[in-house]
């Protein structure tokens, strides 16, 4: 699947929510368990997302010309907003992850997560995506 | 308004931002520590001034400048009364408590402070009321040192007595802990302190819109306030400092309003409180505070205190009913403004923010600016609701059934 058919799939299973802020979230905090575990000798400090509050942890592989992503998160509600980014983004070639537009986020209402910069890792999660997928494009 | 018939419709009226819905839901606003809302008084005399009044102040020949000059020193003898001090001259208009705090470090610290003395701060101090006095210390060669609390959030005053000596110069310590509403016993504090000949700064930021304030029979040294916790705006600060202390301390920054006459050779300094008043003040923000202790003044701290009190009761009540094994209460101080900290076993204070703000309930997580404190618990954070005297019983309910839903999903 394409990263916008993924996006799309993502916008209408939260539609069924409306304006239910707190089934959204419950719902994200679902996905957020159904994430691969991330082999811990991967959570070190060097692959830390930091945020004031909370933390993600993201791990990048190279495989076939290909990005993929292993994640984790210390509060449920960022680890599912990362179970999303992962689903859309992990095994995707560089250029592509570097070149998506991640409208999701403001479609499932969610903007506020991506707002402070301060507050939460997600914020700073999608950028470091990008960073690893940029610095491939530069090497080849 | 006496005690018996606080009301809270009345109360709750004046307050336009309260009346909206966030995500659906009526706004639940518990995040008073923060900041508080607004009294319609305050936000109309913010909107006058602008509309009305505005003029630079002191020394204007005009009649716009007699006019803002004279509203801007209306506020400071409002400060005056409101703590008691003994002249408004006293009182020095901040942009808020942490200016004040740096103020006094910048000012009396260095002045003062020779190597080997000893600046005591307290375990639950705000950052603000630590980082200025570690930076003036390693300038000065002074000792920052620590009083320990106990786990219910108490101050050790055995350990305060104990790590107070003739070295002890500065006490500055905070009135009411914005982590874990410890009201701290401050007039044994000052008292014991000025035994030694040290003085006492008190960060007075909770203690402001709770408690009552008399500075002289407190017989404190510096007391610092903040507007906006306090139902006034953002950007107004109080120093409150005896007349003998300020007299004989430097200037904090330098500029117009501070000065007597200024040559090239030499600058001789105006008296207080503008020598601590460099620069154009924020004017407008003072002249509409006066109407935030107004609205204080309006109600009366006792009548503010107990209905507050009432708030953290009944929340309290309600999680030891439901919740005391699932959900962990920190701060259980003998005397608390009210201020409650939590965490719901096994979940991070962020998801449990996000998911009362899902409801429209409106509280704070994490460190609160007090990590040393949250590393004495040992944990990163909190959730911490903070009840303000427009807050209701229905208000706490729905806090209450929304902490319901998560322990028992």
């Amino acid at each position: 699947m394409t990263s916008t058919e993924i996006q799309n799939e993502i916008i209408d299973d939260f539609s069924l929510f409306e304006e239910d802020m707190e089934s959204k979230l419950f719902y994200l905090m679902d996905l957020g368990k159904k994430l691969p575990e991330m082999p811990l000798e991967h959570k070190t400090e060097e692959f830390i997302v930091k945020g004031c509050q909370s933390k993600v942890w993201l791990y990048p592989v190279k495989q076939d010309g290909k990005l993929f992503f292993e994640a984790d998160s210390n509060t449920e509600i960022t680890k599912g907003l990362v179970s999303l980014l992962v689903k859309i983004l992990s095994g995707k070639t560089p250029s592509e992850i570097v070149e998506t537009d991640l409208y999701f986020i403001e479609k499932i209402g969610m903007n506020h997560m991506i707002g402070s910069q301060r507050s939460n890792g997600f914020a700073s999660m999608i950028k470091q995506m990008k960073m690893y997928a940029f610095a491939l494009t530069q090497n080849n | 308004m006496s005690v018996t018939t606080l009301d809270i419709n009345f109360i709750r009226s004046q307050f336009p931002i309260l009346h909206q819905e966030v995500n659906g839901h009526p706004l639940v606003y518990f995040d008073n520590a923060a900041t508080t809302q607004k009294p319609i008084k305050v936000i109309e005399a913010l909107g006058d001034y602008y509309k009305l009044h505005n003029a630079n102040i002191h020394r204007g020949a005009h009649a716009l400048a007699d006019r803002s000059t004279g509203f801007f020193e209306d506020t400071r003898k409002s400060v005056q009364q409101f703590i008691n001090a003994k002249e408004a001259a006293e009182c020095i208009f901040t942009k808020g408590v942490t200016e004040s705090i740096n103020l006094v470090a910048q000012t009396y610290g260095k002045a003062f402070l020779k190597p080997g003395d000893e600046v005591l701060i307290s375990y639950m101090e705000h950052h603000s009321n630590i980082v200025p006095w570690q930076m003036i210390c390693e300038e000065t060669g002074a000792h920052l040192k620590v009083i320990p609390i106990h786990e219910n959030g108490e101050l050790d005053l055995e350990a305060f007595y104990k790590l107070l000596s003739v070295q002890t110069k500065i006490v500055a310590c905070v009135w009411a802990s914005n982590a874990l509403g410890t009201i701290n016993p401050v007039k044994e504090i000052i008292d014991s302190a000025h035994k030694v000949g040290a003085i006492v700064l008190l960060d007075g930021a909770q203690a402001g819109s709770h408690l009552p304030i008399n500075v002289q029979q407190l017989d404190v040294d510096f007391l610092t306030l903040s507007g906006h916790k306090l139902y006034g705006p953002t950007g107004v600060g109080v120093l409150y400092g005896k007349r003998e202390l300020l007299d004989k301390m430097p200037p904090y920054q330098g500029g117009g309003e501070m000065i007597k006459e200024v040559s090239f050779e030499s600058t001789t300094y105006n008296e207080i409180p503008f020598k601590f008043e460099a620069g154009t003040p924020n004017i407008g923000d003072v002249i509409a505070f006066k109407y935030a202790l107004e609205f204080v003044n309006g109600i009366g701290k006792d009548a503010i205190i107990q209905w507050e009190s009432k708030l953290l009761n009944h929340f309290n009540a309600g999680i030891r009913e439901f919740g005391s094994n699932r959900i962990k209460l920190f701060g259980a101080a003998k005397e608390k403004v009210a201020v409650q900290s939590f965490l719901l076993e096994g979940k991070h204070p962020f998801d449990t923010g996000l998911l009362l703000d899902a409801r429209g309930i409106a509280v704070r997580t994490g460190h609160h600016c007090t990590q040393p404190l949250m590393k004495f618990f040992g944990i990163e954070g909190t959730v911490r609701a903070s009840f303000a005297v427009y807050n209701t019983m229905e208000e706490v309910d729905v806090l209450l059934d929304s902490l319901k839903k998560m322990v028992n999903r």
